[in-house]
C-alpha cells in the first residue's frame, strides 16, 4: 500500500486533519502517519468505511514514553513532529506520550497501515482521542495504556485501570518510574541489584 | 470497589464475583457478573492478577535475553510465542532464515498447534461437568508430544527453541522417526475424540447456540484466531501473510457457519487434522543444511534503529511483537499483542442472556492463558 | 518399640502402633490440595495429576475447590501484588492442619520475574512455607519428591511437647493479616512476624562492580 497515495487520499476525503508521513529507518519498511488529535475520529471513521480501503481491523495499541531529552544525549525518535507548529517544539523539549495504532483489512487482505498520535507534553496535557468507537478492538488496549502511561482517551466508554489495582497511583511504563524499595534479600546481588540492597541495609556491610 | 448495580432499581439483582480462584476461569481471571435469577445482566472481566510486567523487563534486557521470558507469555505454546518474537526481530533486522530452519519451525510450531487444541477441547470436556477423563487422554497426547519437545530442546514447556535467523539446535537422530510415529498416530485419537464430541446430546444441547458471535462484531473487536473462523471469516494469517514457508503446503482452513460454542470447538477439531496434514508433509521434504543464519550475531546483536511489527497465527489467535529499536542492544519500546486479550473483549456481549453455568462453557471457548493477557 | 519385634509380630498377624504414628499416617496419606494454580507450574501441576504422573496414589486424591475442604495450597505460579491478598485470604479460610508448597521460582522468590513493579518476591513473605521446589517449571517428578518430602514431615510430627506443630498449639496463630493496596505498592510490603530472610553479607568493595554494561 503506498503511504503517499494514502495519505493524499485521506486529505481530500477529511479536509482539516494534519497528517505526515513518518519514515522508518529499519529494514522492515513500515512507514507510518503522524495523525493530528483534532480530526483523527474522521480519519479513522474514513479508513474503516471508505470502498477502497476497508480497514476494518485494529490489530495492535501501543503506547510509547519519550521522556525529555537529557543533556547526556538525545533520545533518537521517529520523526520530526509537525514544522508548522511552535507547539511541538516546546514538546520536543518536555517530552511527550505517544499512541500508535496498527490497522489491518480483513476484508481486502492488505495492510498494515500504522497511525501515531502525539500528546503535548507528559504532566497535564496528555489528552488524546479514543478509536474504540470505530474499532472495539482499542477497548481494553486504550485502557492498558491510560493504565500504565497515563494517556487520557477522551470518548473511551469506560476509561480505568485495567492491570493494576484501582488505587494505584502511578504509571508504571513510564521511563522515570521508580519502583518501590524491597530489595531486603538479595543472595546473588550485583551491579545494579547491590546497589540497591547495600542501601537498604545503610551501605557495605 | 466498584459495583455493578449502581441504581437503586437494580437492587433486585446479584451480584457475583467469579474469580480469581475458580475452578473455572482457567487461571487468575475474575469475572463480576450480576444476575437476574440465572440469565447474565451484566459481565465485567477483571483481571491483572498474573501481570507480570514482561514489557518493562524487556526494555532493560537485550534482544536476547528477552527469549526466555516470550515462553512464560502463553505458557501451553512456548515454541509460537518464540517464533513471533524472532519473526519481528527478523523484520526489524531484514535477517534470512536458512531453509531448514523454516521447516523446524513448521514441524515443532504445528506440534504445538496440536497440543494446544487437544487440551483446549479436554479442558471444555472438564468444564461441562466430565470430570477429567477427557481431560486424562488429551494430556496423554500432550505428553508424547512434551518428550519430543524434551529431547529436542532440553524442556518440556519452556522450550526458548528460536534464535534470530534460525533454531537454537538441530534434531537429535531419530527424533524425525519418532515424531512421524506420534503424528501418524494423532487421527486415531482425533477419531476418538470427535465420536465423543459429535454424537452426545449432552455436550450438543449445551454448546449449540450459546455464546453466539456475529461475524461484523467479530471483525470490529478485532477477534483472531480460531474464534474468529468459527464466526466465518476467512482470515488465517498462514494463508494471508504467508510468513515463513507456509505457501508450499497444502491445507485447508474450517470455517464456522454459527459462531456458537460448538462451532467454536469443531473449528479446533478441524485444525487439528489440517496440522496433521501440514505437518505429514513438512517432515516428508524437509532439506538437510544450517539452522542459523551465519551472518546474524547472537551475542551483542545490535539492530539499526527503527520498528517493526511481526505476527504469526498462534493457537489461540493473531500473536504479533512491535519493537522500537534505538540503536542500543536492548529494544526502547517492546509490546506484546495478546491474542487472549483481546478476544476477551466482547465476552460480555457473548454473555448477555445466558446463564451462569453457560458463561463457564463461553470463557472456556475463547481459550484464555493468563500469561499472555496479563503479560 | 524395637523394630524387629515389630516386623516378627506383624508377620504374625498383629500390628502395633503409636497414637502419634497412626494419626500421622492418617494425616500424610490424604493431603487434599486446593485448586490453586496461578501461572505456567500450575500446568505442570496439572500434569502431576493426570495419568502419566499419578498424583493420586500419594493421597492427593481430589484437589478440592474450596479451601474449606483442603489441606494443602500448593502456590504454583508468579504471585503478584495485585493476587497477594486474596492468597493470604485463601490461606486463612483453610482449617487447620495446613501446609504450603511453594512450587516454582516465582513463588519462592519473585522468579524470573523479580524486577518487576507487580511482582511479588516470594509468597513466604506472607504466609509459612513448608516445602520450597525449585525450578522454572519443576518436572511433575520434582513436584512428587516434594510432596514425599511434606509425607516425610508430617511424620516426624510430635503430638505433644515444644516442637509439636502448629495446630495442636493454642499459642501459635493459625491465621495472618491480610496486606492491602496502597497508593504505590502493598501494605505492609512483607510480615515481619513470619518472613525471616537470612542477612546477607555484601561486603564487596565497589571498584568490583561491572559499571561496564552491556557487552
Amino acid at each position: 500500500m503506498n503511504l503517499e497515495s494514502l495519505k493524499s487520499e485521506i486529505e481530500a476525503n477529511v479536509p482539516g486533519c494534519r497528517l505526515e508521513i513518518v519514515s522508518n529507518p529499519s529494514l522492515s519498511g513500515q512507514h507510518s502517519l503522524l495523525l493530528g488529535p483534532s480530526r483523527a475520529l474522521e480519519v479513522a471513521l474514513f479508513l474503516r468505511d471508505a470502498e477502497a480501503l476497508r480497514f476494518d481491523y485494529c490489530s495492535n495499541v501501543t503506547g510509547i514514553d519519550w521522556p525529555a531529552p537529557t543533556t547526556k544525549g538525545k533520545v533518537k525518535e521517529m520523526g520530526e513532529g509537525f514544522e508548522d507548529d511552535a507547539e511541538e517544539e516546546e514538546a520536543q523539549l518536555t517530552g511527550h506520550l505517544e499512541a500508535v495504532y496498527h490497522l489491518y483489512s480483513m476484508e481486502k487482505k492488505h495492510g498494515p497501515v500504522i497511525l501515531r498520535m502525539k500528546t503535548e507534553d507528559r504532566v497535564e496535557r496528555v489528552h488524546l482521542p479514543s478509536l474504540t468507537p470505530v474499532w472495539r478492538s482499542a477497548d481494553f488496549q486504550e485502557r492498558e495504556i491510560f493504565d500504565l502511561f497515563g494517556i487520557v482517551f477522551d470518548g473511551h466508554p469506560d476509561l480505568r485501570r485495567i492491570l493494576m489495582w484501582d488505587e494505584f497511583e502511578d504509571h508504571p511504563m513510564r521511563r522515570d518510574y521508580v519502583e518501590p524499595d524491597d530489595y531486603e534479600y538479595e543472595p546473588t546481588a550485583h551491579d545494579d541489584v547491590l546497589r540497591k540492597t547495600q542501601q537498604h541495609h545503610g551501605g557495605a556491610a | 470497589m466498584t459495583t455493578l448495580t449502581a441504581s437503586p432499581f437494580e437492587s433486585q439483582l446479584l451480584e457475583v464475583s467469579m474469580g480469581p480462584q475458580h475452578p473455572s476461569t482457567h487461571g487468575v481471571f475474575r469475572m463480576d457478573v450480576a444476575l437476574d435469577g440465572e440469565r447474565v445482566v451484566k459481565l465485567k472481566p477483571i483481571f491483572g492478577y498474573l501481570h507480570r510486567n514482561h514489557e518493562k523487563i524487556a526494555e532493560n534486557e537485550t534482544y536476547l535475553g528477552s527469549m526466555p521470558y516470550t515462553d512464560r507469555l502463553d505458557y501451553f505454546c512456548s515454541i509460537t510465542n518464540n517464533w513471533a518474537y524472532a519473526l519481528a526481530v527478523e523484520t526489524l533486522a531484514g535477517i534470512q532464515v536458512p531453509e531448514r530452519a523454516e521447516y523446524l519451525r513448521v514441524i515443532t510450531g504445528e506440534l504445538t498447534r496440536l497440543q494446544n487444541h487437544a487440551c483446549l477441547v479436554g479442558f471444555l470436556m472438564q468444564d461441562m461437568g466430565a470430570s477429567g477423563t477427557p481431560l486424562m487422554y488429551a494430556f496423554r497426547e500432550r505428553e508424547k508430544i512434551l518428550d519430543l519437545f524434551e529431547s529436542l530442546t532440553g524442556a518440556r514447556m519452556m522450550c526458548n527453541y528460536m534464535r534470530f535467523g534460525g533454531c537454537r539446535v538441530d534434531l537429535p537422530a531419530g527424533w524425525l522417526d519418532q515424531a512421524k510415529q506420534v503424528v501418524e498416530a494423532f487421527p486415531r485419537f482425533l477419531d476418538e475424540y470427535e465420536s465423543l464430541l459429535a454424537g452426545n446430546e449432552i455436550l450438543m444441547a449445551r454448546t449449540q447456540g450459546v455464546g453466539v458471535l456475529s461475524k461484523e462484531l467479530a471483525i470490529n473487536a478485532g477477534v483472531t484466531g480460531p474464534m474468529l473462523r468459527a464466526s466465518g471469516v476467512n482470515y488465517d494469517l498462514r494463508k494471508v501473510d504467508k510468513y515463513g514457508i507456509y505457501d508450499r503446503f497444502s491445507f485447508r482452513v474450517p470455517l464456522g457457519d454459527h459462531g456458537d460454542v460448538y462451532d467454536r470447538y469443531m473449528v479446533r477439531l478441524l485444525e487439528m487434522r489440517e496440522s496433521v496434514k501440514i505437518l505429514r508433509q513438512a517432515m516428508k521434504d524437509i532439506p538437510g543444511g544450517p539452522i542459523q543464519d551465519p551472518k546474524t550475531k547472537i551475542r551483542g546483536f545490535r539492530p539499526k534503529t527503527g520498528e517493526a511489527y511481526g505476527r504469526i497465527e498462534a493457537p489461540k489467535g493473531e500473536l504479533g511483537f512491535y519493537l522500537i529499536s534505538d540503536g542500543s542492544p536492548c529494544p526502547y519500546r517492546y509490546r506484546v499483542r495478546p491474542p487472549s486479550l483481546i478476544n476477551l473483549t466482547i465476552l460480555e456481549d457473548m454473555c448477555l442472556g445466558q446463564n451462569i453455568a453457560d458463561v463457564v462453557i463461553i470463557l472456556g471457548s475463547v481459550d484464555i492463558v493468563m500469561g499472555e493477557v496479563d503479560r | 518399640m524395637d523394630e524387629a519385634l515389630k516386623t516378627e509380630l506383624a508377620k504374625q498377624g498383629i500390628f502395633t502402633t503409636t497414637l502419634q504414628e497412626l494419626y500421622n499416617w492418617g494425616r500424610r496419606s490424604s493431603l487434599w490440595p486446593l485448586n490453586f494454580g496461578l501461572a505456567c507450574c500450575a500446568i505442570e501441576m496439572i500434569a502431576t495429576t493426570m495419568a502419566r504422573y499419578d498424583l493420586a496414589r500419594f493421597g492427593a486424591e481430589v484437589f478440592r475447590p474450596s479451601p474449606r475442604q483442603a489441606d494443602l495450597m500448593i502456590v504454583a505460579g508468579t504471585i503478584t501484588k495485585k493476587m497477594a491478598p486474596q492468597v493470604v485470604r485463601l490461606y486463612n479460610q483453610m482449617p487447620e492442619p495446613k501446609y504450603v508448597i511453594s512450587m516454582g521460582a516465582c513463588a519462592i522468590s519473585g522468579g524470573p520475574f523479580k524486577q518487576g513493579y507487580n511482582v511479588l518476591k516470594g509468597i513466604d513473605r506472607y504466609i509459612p512455607v513448608d516445602i520450597y521446589i525449585p525450578g522454572c517449571p519443576p518436572r511433575p517428578e520434582a513436584l512428587i519428591d516434594a510432596f514425599m518430602a511434606l509425607q516425610k514431615k508430617i511424620d516426624a510430627q510430635q503430638l505433644t511437647g515444644d516442637n509439636r506443630p502448629r495446630h495442636l498449639n493454642a499459642a501459635e496463630p493459625s491465621e495472618f493479616p491480610v496486606p492491602h493496596f496502597g497508593a504505590h505498592d502493598l501494605e505492609p510490603p512483607q510480615n515481619p512476624e513470619v518472613w525471616h530472610p537470612p542477612l546477607v553479607n555484601i561486603s564487596v568493595s565497589t571498584a568490583d562492580i561491572d559499571e561496564s554494561g552491556i557487552a
